[in-house]
């Protein structure tokens, strides 16, 4: 692992690449000069910093879970991503393109949502860096996710449903992609995911790779070593691909994804991109994509909106095929199972995106045994999932009563 | 520019029309809308109609460079069972019913799962003439690039008013056929007026490539198809002849392709100089 990824065309191994309309090629690489421009400029990345400690509330905790350790039968170290302002570790990323969309000068910035998280906090680094903000999301989720198009809508942000294709994540994307070939002048897409053609999925890792970069000294402090093992969920890959990035070059530390597996592998009806999928083409990027016999995207089911996307970024394809990486898929059933475990032993209520990583730590802690320590990123806070929690666990009754 | 024109297939189509002092018109509509056979009578129309080259979409479920028309178009032939072999099945019967050349335009990813060799051999052996390739790019094109080269099949990358010269002559030494210049900063749909954008970029093209330009995106009538062809060499319809199907069924298409040939030789243009 010497050589630096991606090469100048955004390529990880046969992964990522540009598979872009012609009209966005010249804006990508006016994208990708300002970003490594602003990585090198120290005032930049003093500013980033600055506002992720005094904003986001970075670094976050490296917390010692002993309760939930009992249990796993290993030592497992939590990456409380989940006590970062807005609940989740998105907002390091859309405050890296915010900051970035200021220095380009431009003045709208776009986005897709699936459940809404992204566009929350997009619409939240844009009230803070007075940006205009459009978020498209598709109509059935804004449907579903009423009170996230509220937050986003009190932030100041447009919400635009969409009403094409499966009118899903993957849909917003499509239209966001759309918008932006008529607006790229002014605006900047702020992707959500370390996915998309390059520079996507190098800039979003690098502005997401402080979750990595501070457990690994965290680590260092508390154990005086390493964890043998880093573990966190991929659905495009932000926070996972955020938690590898220090690592990678670590051989000694076992790196693990955890897809969602939706109804059970078995059925089909999963999002486990990696685990099922073949190498195709989907927004921008060659990686592995659930798709039919023909190509045609095929989609994803999971009951967290956050890993429901048929595709993966391209760096996770390489570091599965290179073996760097491994990724498992966990069902619904027991990454519920994980979130309630988590919310009895520690008093934290996580994400159902970080339960599947939670539940993958209970498998990886019984293969690795009770010696090891396994280094979780918690991404983020379950507030935003407890309709979908109480209805799980019948803790609401008919009348919407818990 | 260059002193090795590829004009391929539909180039050679192009420059006939020119020849006879008139821009080309290239008329496009998706394979198995709005069914299979129905796809296949509406595109035979745009041939009796008068159109000089044929490009018949692929439907996917992703088209990120489509506005609604397509998409919608797209969506209810996938919806009603439509497979790439179709496809292929629906330009074969149109090559064996013209002379007329048949491109596929297509997003890239049905053309990779596909096979990029295989798909060029039964594309080239079905009698198609070429792709048009809107999500991709030469830069990572080469599989493509060598397939249309072995089966000699016409590639047809895209510029855009955003393309630098850099890459507009990165982008033709590429193409074969034509060149397609998107002209404005957008998806596909009609709009009221033709970009102002088109122009110049023809104009930095030409500079760069003696192949022939096709001017798409926003062309909807043979006003604005009279007004492109003063400075392109061939005019691109879509989603209006999508339009068309759907308000008049094959006649509409052939009635609107009548019309739009017409635009296209309103003005007398000069010999190319090449």
């Amino acid at each position: 692992m010497t050589a630096v990824l991606p090469d100048q065309l955004g390529h990880f191994g046969r992964f990522g690449g540009r598979f872009m309309p012609e009209a966005l090629i010249a804006p990508l690489d006016e994208l990708t000069a300002a970003w490594q421009e602003a990585m090198a400029d120290k005032s930049f990345t003093d500013e980033f910093e600055r506002m992720l400690r005094e904003y986001a509330g970075t670094p976050s905790l490296l917390y010692d879970a002993t309760r939930l350790s009992d249990v796993a039968g290993a030592r497992i170290l939590l990456k409380r991503e989940d006590l970062n302002h807005t609940g989740a570790h998105k907002i390091r990323n859309v405050l890296g393109q915010a900051l970035l969309t200021k220095r380009m000068g431009k003045t709208r910035v776009i986005a897709e949502t699936g459940a809404g998280q992204h566009g929350v906090a997009t619409a939240t680094a844009c009230a803070y860096l007075d940006l205009e903000c459009v978020v498209y999301m598709g109509e059935v989720d804004t449907e579903r996710q009423a009170l996230n198009v509220a937050r986003m809508k009190l932030l100041g942000a447009e919400v635009i449903p969409v009403k094409t294709g499966s009118r899903t994540l993957k849909d917003a994307i499509n239209e966001a992609l759309r918008d932006w070939v008529s607006s790229v002048d002014n605006t900047h897409y702020l992707l959500g995911t370390a996915a998309g053609g390059h520079p996507f999925p190098a800039m979003v890792r690098d502005f997401v790779r402080g979750i990595g970069d501070e457990a690994r000294a965290q680590s260092l402090e508390l154990l005086g070593r390493l964890p043998d093992a880093a573990v966190a969920c991929v659905g495009g890959g932000s926070n996972a691909i955020g938690l590898f990035a220090a690592f990678v070059p670590d051989t000694e530390v076992k790196l693990f994804g955890i897809e969602a597996g939706g109804d059970g592998y078995e059925t089909g009806r999963h999002a486990a991109t990696i685990t099922a999928g073949q190498i195709g083409v989907l927004h921008g990027a060659r990686s592995y994509l659930l798709q039919d016999e023909d190509g045609q995207t095929i989609e994803s089911h999971s009951i967290s909106a956050g890993l429901d996307y048929p595709g993966v970024g391209p760096e996770h394809s390489w570091l599965a095929e290179t073996g760097r990486a491994s990724y498992r898929p966990v069902a619904d059933a027991e990454a519920m199972e994980s979130f309630r475990l988590l919310a009895r032993t520690e008093g934290i209520i996580p994400a159902i995106e970080s339960a599947h990583a939670i539940a993958g730590t209970l498998q990886i802690a019984r293969e690795l045994g009770p010696d090891a320590t396994i280094l979780v990123c918690l991404s983020g806070r379950g507030d935003k999932d407890m309709d979908t929690a109480g209805e799980w666990f019948g803790l609401i009754d008919g009348n919407g009563k818990a | 520019m260059s002193d090795v024109v590829a004009l391929g297939n539909a180039g050679t189509a192009i420059r006939k029309a020119n020849d006879e002092g008139r821009a080309a018109l290239v008329g496009y509509l998706p394979a198995g809308y709005p069914t299979i056979d129905g796809g296949i009578d509406a595109i035979k129309a745009m041939v009796d109609g008068g159109a000089d080259v044929l490009e018949i979409g692929l439907p996917y479920s992703d088209p990120v460079m489509d506005g609604v028309t397509i998409q919608r178009a797209a969506e209810i032939a996938l919806a009603g069972g439509l497979r790439t072999r179709d496809v292929l099945a629906t330009v074969e019967k149109i090559a064996a019913y013209s002379d007329v050349p048949v491109l596929v335009m297509t997003y890239w990813n049905p053309i990779e799962r596909y096979g990029v060799d295989r798909f060029a051999a039964d594309f080239a052996a079905a009698g198609g003439a070429g792709l048009i390739t809107p999500d991709l790019i030469p830069d990572e094109g080469a599989e493509w690039i060598a397939a249309a080269d072995k089966y000699e099949l016409d590639k047809v990358f895209l510029v855009s008013p955003s393309s630098t010269d850099a890459r507009i002559a990165l982008t033709t030494a590429n193409c074969r056929g034509f060149v397609y210049a998107t002209a404005v900063m957008g998806v596909t749909g009609a709009r009221d007026q033709i970009s102002d954008l088109a122009a110049p970029l023809v104009s930095r093209t030409k500079a760069a490539t003696g192949l022939p330009v096709g001017v798409g995106l926003g062309v909807s009538n043979a006003d604005q198809a009279a007004g492109v062809a003063a400075y392109a060499d061939a005019v691109i319809v879509g989603s209006a002849f999508v339009k068309a199907l759907d308000a008049g069924g094959a006649a509409g298409v052939r009635e609107l392709t009548e019309s739009l040939a017409e635009g296209v030789r309103r003005e007398p243009r000069k010999p190319v100089d090449r």
